[in-house]
């Protein structure tokens, strides 16, 4: 689901081909008919932005039928534990959770935590700052049974002191109240049935425009093929990520998952397919801006004043996120080696702090706002692949400087000269202040280094040839300009204070050629780290919080051990084990399946031979099996912690989820989510459908709006304007170009395969506005109009919603004016809002509207939105008198080959 | 990328003949089923080829296909081919009925799984190893890729090297010509560019290269990439194929392959499945390129029953000949006429 893994993936997918030449059956739910759904033994066409809709269907038919794992539920999720009284549900609240208040439009996790005397939990990805007493919102008074003091902790509370948690899962977590019968009604198996009792076949039917008998041969398909004997695996790609409710897409398939008991089993999981290579990689080693390295917490600059307070608000009781202070000081020792001392908090202040919202896209408004002076962008191409990406070439156009390194002269390097506004005259060059460097970069086959993706599995690559003329790697960039800075303020009057985390930084890389190129393989040591004595770290138990190991991040401790570059491995499937640990590396400890204490039942032994992974060695005391065991190597299935006892000792022997403060696959979230502890369908922010199950919440509470002159909104039901736009747009990919374009529109083998921009409507739509097969359209939404080709085909299939046939308009976005491949961007149509959690733009379901022939290219481009916006029917009718009387395009008979 | 490990000993590691096997005929079974249009064959056989970029292409309508046809400048081309609901050529898409599994593991290799069961630290039967997938019934029906009916058909087309090629025959200056392993290749020095070949070709596959693309004005196909055979390489689309639907090998290997391959999925019920220029008793005596499709010949643009011209050679020439006898006989008559 939200995937077209065989267009977009298609080399991963040859192992999709491989599993069904096995008899694995491959079901594709997604909008559109793609050439993964021409793959599939079943397509189920949906909605766009309903797959909460349908997952919640799934749930509800798991729930109904009973057909949930219980043997795995039971004890490794958290089925059984009791949540706090206070608890609600948006049925009983108009659609959204107990804990909201619409005035912030913020949500308090405190009615969603465990019951009973268990200290509040946080999660393991996502928020998880831990609050402190006097934070904001936080009442001491409120709950005292609620924060067991962790032992030792100073009664009188206080901040600074350990017991100055209030909550936070500082405490351990034995005593969380639970109820092993699944009957109580606050137990979170009963809350997910009664969440999802809404979800009926006939509400997905009718929510996703499909018949009941196609959504329940998926769940059918699922149920069947889960359990003991059997496992199912989830692919994803941004075709789920990419909605106002894209965490909470996720979040729903690892509640079916978890239900199915398909997580840490052979076959089983959830697959994130990344957008491109080493995106994993560049969350991993993040260039997030709330994260460092292995998803430690950036810190911020109003909760993290020193190094205790930082590692009392990040630090959990139980499991691997107990040692955070541990992996975070080894990073100081890895980025200021000798100058990171105990005295001066390992130099912890030397760490840029957070001050809010420094996202992309906040930093793109914020240049609109004249508060951003320079910008570098490093392989991206934000004035094609952003969301509103008219609102991108605005704000670029704002700034004093901007650097950008590419392979090719894309359109974000040369918006100024001869992007569409100045044929529009809405920027004229000679105005833009903007000084843009260009700098040539090598690619991926002209520089060392590794690429991380999907399955956390790190390969190394070598360089084939050397870059051309100036081109040089980003390693290179960095660290010379680096080095060139430093230099530059080398004996300036700042040099003590606020130059000196630049000038104690370990800047020193070997460089090797003419060119001085800094050695890939020796930032990975850093990165895998070493001891007191310089010796690499084999993993990340290895790590001390003393100062006396360097480690770069800390999950990728481990793939330098031995001084071996273990991401540089190659042996041939034929000569290895069924989870290919000789191929590569996989964080963490070369682990290729998460969790996979989860493959043995909670006695240690595999739920079927057929699906045997990890399992107890009762002789040997310890986990063996087919992979690195995901747990306490010699922790028996049938360990009970003590009760004062911290960290991985105070995990259960049937813990699977150790990086969780329950050791618990979390089918409720009771924070780190912050729209709430289920996903609950919402309708996209914008959508013609009015919102059919949740009362007056149409879209997600807690989406990120970003209100601004360039980028208004397209009205929604219940406003009656929302017929001004009234098909569902949705932007994609295909096989033939690479994202926003900078590596296959700029070269003539890719280029010639897919020319032109083009639009994906079904012939009714076609019939509706006057379109022509292989003429011209233009696509209109509030934020501006482009024009595309068009291919009119039944592959955008019409849904039955509601009783009323809706229609879509499918958008691949990969053209902009520069290149070989040319063409109007389709992010230009969507708006930057955002999902809450991870701010990513909603661009996988809009609304828009469709007009025959192209657009114009002059001031009349916004006549033509605003009069659009005015008054819909009388441009529609205008449009298609021009349409019939002269068609811009030479259209052809017919439609799509259709022998 | 044969991960499928087609045990050949004619094939070496990466794909490619081992020495010694020239006299052995080689090419390519195109499994159209598992093609999933990514058109990397395209790509991949163009930058090993150095094949000019087309001029005349851009968006065509047809489908996500904007190469067009094989010609001069596009020696692979991926069709492809969108069957709306209620296309009446074919009955229903798809598997058919779901029954056990049997249909579908009829047949089943277990090609890629030498070590499931075997590895010493395995339990026995871990990961299914011996187990026959049982595959559910599905709410008691047949699932299948869209249930309207709607199917999307792709295949990668190309030269079909066949065993008396039309294009050879009538080439007048010896430019083509069977390598040692039997594949048909046009060398460019040779050609003067007469284009007897581009009308003599029953599939409409070699076309001479425009006027100002290097080698311009000669003609120009798909050589199996002769240059990299002889370096014991597999051809650049074979490998680049990331779902085995363009497989390289010893044709009589491929042979017995698609004859497996295709009743493995008439059994399961797929509709259309069909062996093309498999038949060595056809009008080209077969082709070293074949394909399995999933319609008729006509759908992918293919000629249903193509002949090469020069078959025919002797009965016309004989017919020429009772023909000149007429015309010899008739003006003698007429002379013999005048005479009276």
């Amino acid at each position: 689901m939200g995937s077209n893994m065989a267009e977009n993936h298609p080399v991963g997918f040859q192992w999709v081909m491989e599993a069904k030449n096995r008899g694995a059956r491959i079901l594709h739910v997604d909008p559109r008919f793609t050439r993964t759904s021409a793959m599939a033994d079943t397509y189920v066409p949906l909605r766009p932005g309903t797959d909460i809709a349908f997952l919640g269907g799934l749930i509800h038919h798991i729930l109904e039928g009973e057909h949930d794992f219980r043997d795995y539920v039971l004890p490794y999720t958290n089925a059984s534990h009791i949540i706090d009284d206070e608890v609600q549900l948006p049925d009983d609240l108009d659609g959204v959770f107990s804990g909201y208040d619409p005035g912030s439009k913020t949500y308090d996790d405190r009615s969603w935590q465990y019951a009973g005397d268990a200290p509040d939990v946080h999660a393991a990805a996502g928020d998880r700052i831990n609050d402190l007493v006097g934070d904001d919102g936080r009442d001491p008074a409120r709950d005292p049974d609620a924060g067991t003091p962790p032992p030792g902790a100073d009664p009188e509370g206080g901040e600074g002191s350990a017991a100055a948690f209030e909550g936070g899962s500082i405490g351990n977590v034995g005593d969380i109240e639970r109820d092993e019968t699944l009957q109580h009604p606050r137990c979170v198996y009963q809350l997910l049935k009664r969440h999802y009792a809404s979800y009926t076949p006939a509400a997905v039917a009718s929510i996703c425009g499909i018949s009941e008998q196609r959504f329940l041969s998926v769940a059918e398909a699922l149920v069947h093929n889960s359990g003991r004997e059997r496992t199912s695996a989830i692919v994803y790609s941004v075709g789920w990520t990419q909605h106002t409710t894209g965490a909470q897409n996720i979040r729903a398939a690892s509640i079916v998952q978890l239900l199915l008991g398909n997580v840490g089993r052979p076959g089983g999981g959830i697959l994130a397919l990344r957008g491109h290579a080493s995106i994993q990689g560049s969350t991993d080693v993040p260039t997030l801006y709330d994260l460092l390295p292995g998803y430690l917490p950036m810190p911020t600059g109003d909760k993290h004043q020193d190094l205790e307070t930082y590692a009392q608000r990040t630090t959990a009781a139980k499991g691997f996120w107990s040692l955070t202070p541990t992996y975070l000081i080894s990073l100081l020792k890895a980025w200021w080696g000798g100058h990171a001392t105990p005295d001066n908090d390992f130099r912890f202040d030397h760490l840029p702090r957070i001050t809010g919202d420094h996202s992309a896209y906040q930093t793109t408004l914020d240049m609109l706002d004249g508060k951003v002076h320079g910008y570098m962008l490093f392989g991206q191409n934000p004035v094609v692949g952003s969301a509103n990406s008219r609102l991108h070439r605005m704000a670029l156009a704002e700034l004093d400087w901007l650097v950008v390194r590419d392979l090719t002269m894309i359109e974000s390097a040369t918006f100024w000269h001869d992007g569409p506004e100045i044929d529009a005259g809405e920027l004229v060059t000679e105005d833009i202040g903007t000084e843009v460097f260009f700098l040539p970069a090598a690619a991926h086959v002209e520089k060392d280094g590794t690429f991380t993706n999907t399955q956390r599995l790190l390969q190394w690559h070598q360089a084939a040839v050397s870059p051309k003329h100036d081109a040089r790697s980003d390693l290179w960039f960095a660290y010379h300009l680096g080095r060139r800075i430093r230099a530059k303020l080398d004996g300036s009057i700042t040099y003590r204070t606020r130059d000196l985390p630049l000038h104690e930084l370990t800047w020193d890389y070997p460089v090797e050629g003419p060119h001085e190129e800094p050695d890939a393989a020796a930032v990975l040591r850093e990165i895998n780290g070493w001891d007191a004595e310089g010796r690499p770290l084999s993993g990340f138990s290895e790590l001390r919080d003393d100062g006396s190991t360097a480690c770069g991040c800390w999950i990728y401790c481990g793939s330098y051990a031995q001084g071996v570059n273990q991401t540089f491995r190659r042996t041939a499937w034929t000569e290895m084990g069924p989870a290919a640990q000789e191929w590569g590396w996989a964080w963490p400890m070369d682990r290729r399946m998460l969790y996979n204490r989860a493959s043995a039942d909670p006695d240690g032994r595999p739920w079927s031979e057929r699906k045997a992974y990890i399992w107890w060695d009762e002789q040997a005391g310890r986990w063996t099996g087919l992979d690195t065991p995901d747990f306490a190597p010699e922790m028996a299935p049938h360990h009970r912690p003590e009760a004062d006892a911290t960290g991985i000792a105070a995990l259960g022997g049937d813990d699977p989820f150790l990086m969780q403060a329950d050791g618990k696959g979390w089918l409720w979230a009771p924070s780190g989510v912050v729209d709430g502890p289920l996903p609950t369908h919402y309708e996209p922010h914008e959508s013609p459908v009015q919102n059919p199950l949740h009362g007056s919440a149409q879209a997600n509470p807690m989406r990120q709006i970003r209100p601004h002159e360039h980028n208004p909104d397209n009205p929604s039901p219940p406003d009656p304007e929302a017929a001004t736009y009234p098909y569902a747009a949705t932007s994609y990919r295909i096989a033939e170009h690479h994202t926003a374009g900078g590596m296959s529109r700029f070269q003539s083998r890719l280029s010639e395969l897919a020319k032109e921009m083009f639009v994906e409507v079904h012939p009714e739509v076609a019939a509706e506005r006057g379109l022509t097969h292989g003429g011209w359209a233009t696509i209109v939404s509030s934020r501006t109009a482009i024009e595309a080709r068009v291919m009119v085909t039944e592959r955008m299939a019409p849904l039955v919603v509601d009783g009323r046939r809706r229609h879509q308009v499918g958008l691949p976005y990969h053209w902009g004016h520069g290149g070989i491949a040319t063409g109007d961007p389709a992010n230009d149509l969507f708006s930057v809002v955002l999902d809450p959690n991870v701010h990513i733009q909603e661009v996988k379901a809009a609304t828009c509207d469709i007009l025959p022939g192209r657009r114009p290219r002059d001031h009349r481009l916004r006549e033509l939105v605003e009069a659009h916006r005015r008054d819909p029917v009388a441009s529609r009718r205008a449009h298609l008198a021009d349409a019939v009387t002269a068609d811009g395009g030479s259209p052809q008979a017919g439609k799509a080959r259709t022998r | 990328m044969t991960h499928s490990a087609h045990a050949s000993d004619r094939l070496n590691h990466a794909g490619g003949p081992v020495p010694g096997t020239e006299g052995t005929r080689f090419g390519f079974f195109t499994d159209t089923s598992v093609c999933i249009g990514c058109k990397a064959c395209e790509v991949a056989c163009k930058e090993w080829n150095q094949v000019p970029e087309r001029t005349d292409t851009g968006f065509t309508g047809d489908s996500m296909d904007n190469t067009g046809d094989l010609g001069a400048d596009a020696w692979r081309h991926v069709a492809f081919i969108e069957q709306p609901r209620g296309h009446d050529a074919m009955p229903r898409a798809g598997l058919g009925p779901l029954v056990g599994g049997e249909a579908r593991s009829a047949g089943n290799g277990r090609a890629g799984l030498e070590w499931f069961g075997q590895d010493p630290g395995l339990p026995p039967g871990a990961h299914g190893a011996e187990a026959i997938p049982q595959l559910p019934i599905f709410n008691g029906e047949p699932a299948s890729p869209a249930e309207d009916g709607f199917r999307w058909l792709m295949s990668s087309d190309v030269c079909k090297h066949c065993s008396e090629a039309a294009c050879l025959e009538v080439c007048p200056t010896g430019a083509i010509f069977y390598t040692e392993f039997d594949t048909v290749v046009v060398q460019d020095d040779v050609c003067n560019g007469c284009g007897y070949c581009v009308t003599a070709c029953p599939y409409g596959v070699i076309e001479r290269r425009s006027p100002g693309q290097p080698g311009g004005g000669g003609a120009f196909k798909c050589t199996l990439c002769y240059d990299r055979m002889k370096g014991n390489q597999q051809p650049a689309c074979a490998q680049a194929c990331p779902t085995d639907s363009i497989q390289f090998g010893p044709l009589e290997e491929l042979r017995a392959r698609a004859d497996v391959r295709a009743e493995e999925l008439i059994g399961a019920g797929v509709p259309g499945v069909q062996l093309y220029g498999h038949d060595q008793g056809d009008g080209v005596g077969g082709n070293g390129a074949f394909f399995l499709l999933l319609d008729e010949p006509e759908v992918y643009g293919l000629p249903p029953d193509p002949v090469t011209p020069t078959r025919n050679l002797g009965e016309i020439w004989r017919w020429v000949g009772v023909a000149a006898a007429g015309v010899v006989a008739a003006a003698g008559a007429a002379v013999l006429g005048g005479d009276r």
